[in-house]
């Protein structure tokens, strides 16, 4: 009962972090790719973010 | 003999995490195709509407709605060897990083017991994501045409963000919720973005003609929602067959 406990919490725990650290690199690479201004990104990711739907410009 | 069995998951720090790379291994693969996807569908739908809408916004067709007006049919098809593969490059940045917060969520989803993930109910995943990150916005700042009027930047990408997450989290509430309570909340935060309002221009200024602004803005919603539509399907067939190698059983 007691390592049904620990293997399942441990297992949460390492899903959680995993998830959170995943969904951060995806954050990024989004607002590196859609968001950022700085003007060679812009330029470079100009088509996608037009036809993408971020805002630009 | 099965006293070796209480050390088979040792606490791991999420660098060395087998869960985290199971989520990465499913994002990347389903990211990068559905980038890939993106990629083809745009440069053959969207692009020849944003390259006509560019000799508007250059000046050398000037749009007039008086007799005798400027011809509809363009010759604007072409591939731009630089300006196209940074197109697919960038594609594949943002699906990947989408796919990278689907499947976070996907290995929440197992972890709780929200339901079992495969190719097709990583469908609705699909549709979800579309909603949230394409469809929502959309209805307050339709994917534009360069050139045409718009208000402040920063304002709508704070607004953009908002939507996102509002819209993100309603779908959740929607889905994984378990009475009238989540369900009104979810409905609530689905409405919120649009009863503010999204930041609109002061006047009209574009040179664009505005048949143009609305093909540019469904073909990219269409394309958007077939893109999400594979993202999901392909996110939810990896994600299940991680979940099949390592052991870990699915809800029904």
């Amino acid at each position: 009962m007691a390592t049904t406990t620990l293997t399942t919490s441990s297992s949460s725990t390492g899903i959680a972090a995993s998830a959170g650290l995943s969904a951060l690199f995806g954050l990024v690479l989004i607002v590196l790719a859609g968001h950022v201004q700085a003007d060679a990104l812009h330029a470079a990711a100009h088509d996608v973010r037009h036809a993408t739907g971020f805002p630009c410009h | 003999m099965p006293r070796h069995m209480t050390c088979a998951t040792p606490p791991a720090s999420p660098a060395t995490d087998p869960m985290l790379s199971r989520i990465l291994t499913s994002a990347v693969i389903a990211g990068f195709a559905a980038g890939l996807l993106a990629a083809v569908l745009q440069l053959v739908f969207v692009q020849p509407v944003l390259l006509h809408a560019e000799l508007y916004e250059s000046g050398q067709l000037i749009h007039s709605s008086a007799e005798g007006g400027v011809s509809a049919q363009q010759d604007v098809v072409g591939f731009d060897p630089l300006r196209d593969g940074l197109s697919v490059l960038f594609s594949g940045v943002v699906y990947v990083g989408y796919a990278l917060i689907l499947v976070a969520v996907m290995a929440v989803a197992t972890d709780r017991g929200w339901g079992r993930i495969d190719a097709r109910t990583g469908i609705l995943w699909g549709i979800a994501g579309f909603v949230t990150v394409q469809f929502a916005p959309a209805l307050g700042l339709p994917p534009e045409l360069p050139g045409v009027a718009a208000a402040d930047l920063q304002q709508r990408q704070i607004w953009w963000g908002g939507t996102v997450l509002a819209t993100g989290l309603a779908c959740g509430l929607l889905a994984f919720g378990r009475n009238w309570m989540a369900w009104a909340s979810a409905i609530v935060l689905f409405a919120l973005p649009h009863l503010i309002g999204a930041p609109q221009p002061e006047v009209y200024t574009g040179p664009t003609p505005p048949e143009l602004a609305g093909e540019f803005a469904t073909r990219a919603l269409g394309v958007g929602l077939a893109v999400w539509i594979s993202l999901g399907a392909l996110a939810g067939a990896l994600w299940q067959r991680e979940m099949r190698e390592a052991g870990i059983p699915q809800a029904a």
